[in-house]
């Protein structure tokens, strides 16, 4: 491209950008004089230099513009939001004839004729409300109310191209992994100079205006991109090589080098800062069409909006900024259109009429942090729930368990738009899925806040600079690994030895990390690094991208190391798992793994397995809930045996000495009365010394022991019994932590110990003419077990039924009950529906209902008492479900009496 | 993307209009000798450390810390579809520039630079193995042996190989 053009094509496109924002301030401060011959000056000198050129179209359409902005600043015309418009509109033209140009190097063929004659009707006055008032009135043109309806509408057909953003640029920047040796064509916004008015020096020279700031000028000059990318280059090679040497230097004792490389340290630092400095450009940069974006945005949706921006001049590398520009672009976008109410609606809640959006950057630990927030009416999360089931992204019963933040999250999936009309701005269903995978394909993260009523905010957190990045160093089948340090969340050394072992499902490697099962990925089968031999230890670096967190296991773990990311040749780029490659200190070539990488390649083993049980999916999120803890323990036979910990009041250690004999039976004085020892295993024969562990059951102020032979270990797991047993005392057979475990039924043993155990609780009695009947509706018969006995100790009368169907039956059959305790998540009918049908019929309506379920959140519980639940309890917790009866019972009989 | 195309034309104008003389590189694989314009080699490189790169197709050796530069190393005989070398054996490598990125082209050993006469050159014999024939520009009639010519991009060129 001929140099004078790309030079001019640079140039008017800063000028463009700061043209946009200059114009917004004009609007709403129209008598600002050194305003309006700043602009004046900018659009004379594009025109200027369209003429010198010889580029006609451009010249005319500059021409036109200057001619109003003339008579705005002699005072003859009022700035109105319709000239205004009318001349914004023109600079769109330009810009989609210089995005041409920049391609073909030749004006596009198009016809401004209208748009000229428009621009030249408002420079005659025929267009403004009042023409004939010279000193603008700032009443009149600070109304920043849409500008008479025609030069609005019109002024969208007859630009066809609005598309700013010379696309080469773009297109370069995209592939950030090319950037070596391209003569590319130069970008629009030069990396030194500050947006304001500085290039004043344009080619015509003259004018008096501009002798006033050429001064500042001559402080900067333009330099090529490529130049500094190249400059960037070697000084990261300096500084490895910097490292080589000082690596060398600490090997010997006693060098005259050493002076020397010390210098050469610190030169060598000071350099690399500088040049990193020069890829640095202020946050502002990439904000400069915003003001003109939510102007547009305001006209158009009839909003009021103020743009508040914090922190322009943070300054970021500037391939780091050209990669957020358009997320960030699209966000305030979002929060305009989607966040924002009409100022009908924001007056209605009590809220200024003016919206909010607020940009803030500023630096934290490495980092840029950027807010993105407004003061709209938040997400809606129930509409993100209907679309999120209508989707099919999850079911009900899936939401239903979430909480709000974790709902909102959806708005980040593919296709998701909750717009319910698709505007001109958005809601065209590309979206924040878009922002959130451009924002982590630079290693940044983004969160989301959200208030309803209040306004929702974003916050990107993005690192400094892309060129150097610190690195975990790693090993597996003798090579080595650099792992990109944002993304490790924690290392986990597992042995044979160590608390944590990796286990296998299937073959698939899984580790137990507090309470959690970590998908595992090898790194030696992924990267197919030969047969796996075997070892004593491993590591796992803990990974997160975006919110999936897996685990990589590697045969060592080096320290961290700042890199220099490096592209990989372009013949290996297809390899996903790279995201580029560097020379360590010690001069050798690693590759840097891409978390990213990894993760879609164990993500998609994944995609499919999940097809292909969906249907086990299924049924397992309905048991999910029904995780307990376990107590494990070894009682007489190999099978161990569990027992519900909620059951066990302590566990003892007893001094088999102690043991006494009374009425045939061992017991053993505890806590200044006798508890009775109740073996499991019958065979049991006790021993006259050394000690037993034993579990106590208690109740009241009564207690039984039940001698048992070890106690292993407490679990959290889902328990579903699925062998029944005939044997008295077992409830039968389930999987825990993956073994065949017996369960036993306390219950059996409880009254092994007192014959009247069950009906003990008379004395503490409630009601001693009457046991409390209490219907107990629940799918898993697990439970059904396990509550009986529980609700029996305490003296009620228990009638058990497995579904709401079947307890609707029984209110046809006329039975009644002083209170019925139900579950919520069932087949069929749920516990909610269960309780409005309960509620719908006289028979039942003052019956007390007591919801149980694994989810005792807040919103459960509102959303429980609307159903019509007298009360909400965790499942899991016995305590709180017995004085939750007992409440409930004293409160129905004082409403009754 | 421009800087290098006159480097390829020009090398491709050599051979095609061969007045006078043309510079060569020589290296022999498996008793084969073959040149490479010397105008496209950087550098020429005994034993060197080399990382292994997972995933990578078979004819990429690894890559390698040439000055500072990430350099790719290619085995040419797994190119030219011949055997492995022997582990034990010593190898030399050729370090050409290809659009802006280098590669080290992995060789039994680097022989002298030969100026050859336009006159002695013939095209590929059409019975000569495909594969060849693909990454070969011609051959030059020696005294006592042929020199066939390896173009270097079509050597580089993978994607073709993959779609092929």
């Amino acid at each position: 491209m001929d140099d004078l053009l790309s030079e001019f094509l640079t140039e008017t496109n800063e000028n463009l950008s700061v043209l946009d924002v200059e114009l917004v301030r004009l609007e709403q401060n129209p008598n600002n004089p050194e305003l309006l011959s700043n602009i004046f000056r900018l659009v004379h000198t594009i025109k200027g230099t369209c003429g010198f050129l010889g580029l006609p179209r451009l010249e005319h359409v500059a021409h036109a513009a200057e001619n109003v902005l003339g008579k705005f600043r002699d005072g003859e015309l009022a700035v109105s939001p319709g000239a205004v418009s009318s001349i914004l509109e023109s600079l769109d033209v330009i810009k989609g004839i210089l995005a041409a140009l920049e391609q073909t190097e030749a004006e596009p063929a198009g016809d401004d004729s209208a748009l000229i004659a428009r621009l030249n009707a408002i420079a005659e006055g025929k267009d403004v409300a009042a023409p004939g008032k010279a000193p603008a009135p700032p009443a009149v043109a600070a109304e920043p109310e849409p500008a008479p309806a025609p030069a609005v509408a019109e002024a969208k057909t007859p630009a066809p191209v609005v598309k700013a953003p010379p696309p080469p640029a773009v297109a370069e920047v995209a592939q950030t992994k090319e950037l070596v040796v391209q003569e590319a064509a130069p970008e629009p916004p030069a990396p030194i100079a500050p947006p304001p008015p500085v290039h004043a020096a344009a080619p015509m020279g003259g004018d008096a205006d501009l002798n006033k700031e050429s001064a500042v000028a001559a402080q900067t000059i333009r330099v090529n991109v490529d130049l500094l990318e190249n400059l960037m280059t070697m000084v990261s090679e300096l500084v490895l090589t910097r490292n080589q040497l000082l690596q060398i230097l600490r090997s010997q004792k006693e060098s005259e080098f050493a002076a020397p490389l010390q210098r050469l340290n610190h030169v060598t630092s000071e350099l690399q800062e500088g040049v990193m400095k020069t890829r640095m450009q202020p946050i502002g940069n990439a904000w400069a069409k915003l003001p003109r974006l939510i102007r547009d945005l305001s006209h158009e949706l009839g909003k009021k909006i103020d743009l508040q921006m914090l922190g322009a001049d943070t300054e970021l590398d500037r391939q780091v900024l050209e990669l957020i520009k358009d997320p960030l672009t699209h966000m305030v976008r979002n929060s305009a259109d989607h966040g924002l109410e009409t100022p009908v609606e924001r007056l209605r809640a009590g809220k200024p009429e003016t919206g909010r959006v607020t940009l803030n950057a500023y630096h934290e630990g490495g980092h840029i942090i950027i807010e993105i927030s407004d003061d709209g009416r938040g997400l809606n999360i129930e509409r993100i729930r209907q679309k999120a089931i209508q989707n099919g992204l999850a079911t009900e019963a899936e939401l239903a368990q979430m909480s709000d933040q974790q709902i909102a999250q959806y708005i980040m999936r593919p296709g998701f738009s909750t717009a319910q009309q698709v505007t001109s701005v958005s809601g065209r269903g590309v979206g924040m899925d878009v922002v959130k995978t451009n924002i982590e394909k630079i290693g940044g993260t983004i969160e989301m806040k959200s208030q309803t009523g209040r306004g929702s905010s974003f916050i990107i957190k993005i690192p400094l600079t892309l060129a150097i990045v610190s690195a975990l160093i790693v090993e597996c089948a003798a090579e080595r690994f650099a792992i990109p340090q944002i993304s490790v969340i924690e290392l986990v050394r597992a042995a044979s030895d160590s608390e944590h072992t990796i286990e296998h499902i299937n073959g698939t490697p899984v580790l137990r990390l507090r309470n959690r099962l970590l998908p595992l990925v090898s790194l030696q089968k992924l990267l197919r690094l030969g047969d796996a031999q075997e070892q004593s230890e491993t590591f796992i670096v803990v990974t997160q991208v975006g919110t999936y967190t897996f685990g990589i296991i590697v045969d060592r773990v080096f320290d961290t190391e700042e890199i220099v990311v490096k592209p990989v040749a372009p013949i290996l780029r297809h390899i996903e798992m790279f995201s580029g490659n560097t020379i360590l200190g010690d001069g050798s070539v690693i590759m840097i793994l891409d978390p990213n990488g990894i993760a879609s390649a164990s993500g998609e083993m994944m995609v499919s397995e999940t097809a292909q049980s969906r249907e086990t999916a299924v049924a397992q999120t309905t048991n999910r809930d029904d995780r307990m803890a376990l107590l494990l323990f070894r009682a007489g036979g190999e099978a161990p045996k569990a027992v519900p910990l909620s059951l066990v009041a302590r566990l003892e250690d007893i001094d088999l000495a102690t043991v006494e004999i009374s009425n045939g039976q061992p017991v053993v004085q505890y806590r200044g009365k006798l508890m009775p020892l109740v073996p499991i295993d019958a065979g049991w024969e006790l021993r006259r010394e050394g000690r037993q562990p034993v579990l106590v059951f208690a109740d009241g102020d009564r207690s039984m022991g039940l001698i048992v032979d070890e106690i292993v270990d407490i679990v959290e797991d889902r328990m579903s019994v699925e062998l029944a047993h005939e044997r008295p005392g077992l409830m039968g057979s389930a999987i825990i932590a993956g073994k065949a475990t017996e369960v036993i039924d306390a219950g059996f043993f409880l009254t092994q110990a007192y014959k009247d155990w069950f009906g003990s609780a008379k004395i503490e009695g409630f009601d001693e003419e009457r046991q409390n009947r209490v219907l107990l509706v629940d799918d898993s018969p697990f439970f059904r077990n396990l509550l009986t006995p529980l609700l029996s100790v305490a003296g009620y009368s228990v009638t058990t039924v497995e579904s709401p169907e079947i307890a609707l039956e029984l209110r046809e059959q006329g039975e009644m009950f002083d209170v019925i305790v139900s579950d919520i998540e069932m087949p069929g009918m749920s516990g909610f529906e269960f309780a409005q049908a309960v509620r719908r019929d006289p028979r039942w309506q003052d019956v007390p209902l007591v919801a149980l379920s694994s989810h005792a959140s807040q919103r459960d519980l509102d959303r429980g008492r609307q159903a019509g639940f007298t009360d909400y309890v965790a499942k899991f917790d016995r305590d709180a479900l017995l004085s939750a009866l007992s409440q409930t019972l004293v409160e129905a009989k004082g409403a009754a009496a | 993307m421009s800087t290098n195309l006159p480097a390829t034309t020009k090398a491709r104008t050599d051979v095609a209009i061969a007045t006078g003389n043309d510079d060569f590189v020589t290296m022999t694989i498996a008793d084969q000798l073959f040149g490479i314009p010397v105008l496209q080699v950087q550098d020429v490189l005994g034993n060197q450390k080399i990382t292994r790169i997972p995933l990578a197709p078979p004819e990429v050796a690894g890559s390698l810390n040439l000055r500072g530069r990430i350099v790719t190393a290619i085995d040419v005989r797994l190119r030219l579809g011949l055997p492995a070398r022997d582990r034990d054996k010593p190898v030399m490598s050729i370090v050409v520039d290809h659009r802006g990125e280098l590669y080290s082209l992995m060789v039994d050993s680097v022989g002298e630079v030969l100026s050859l006469s336009s006159d002695k050159y013939e095209r590929n014999p059409a019975t000569m193995d495909p594969r060849w024939r693909d990454l070969s520009n011609g051959i030059y009639r020696l005294d006592e042996t042929l020199l066939v010519v390896l173009e270097v991009s079509k050597l580089l060129n993978f994607a073709n190989l993959e779609a092929a």
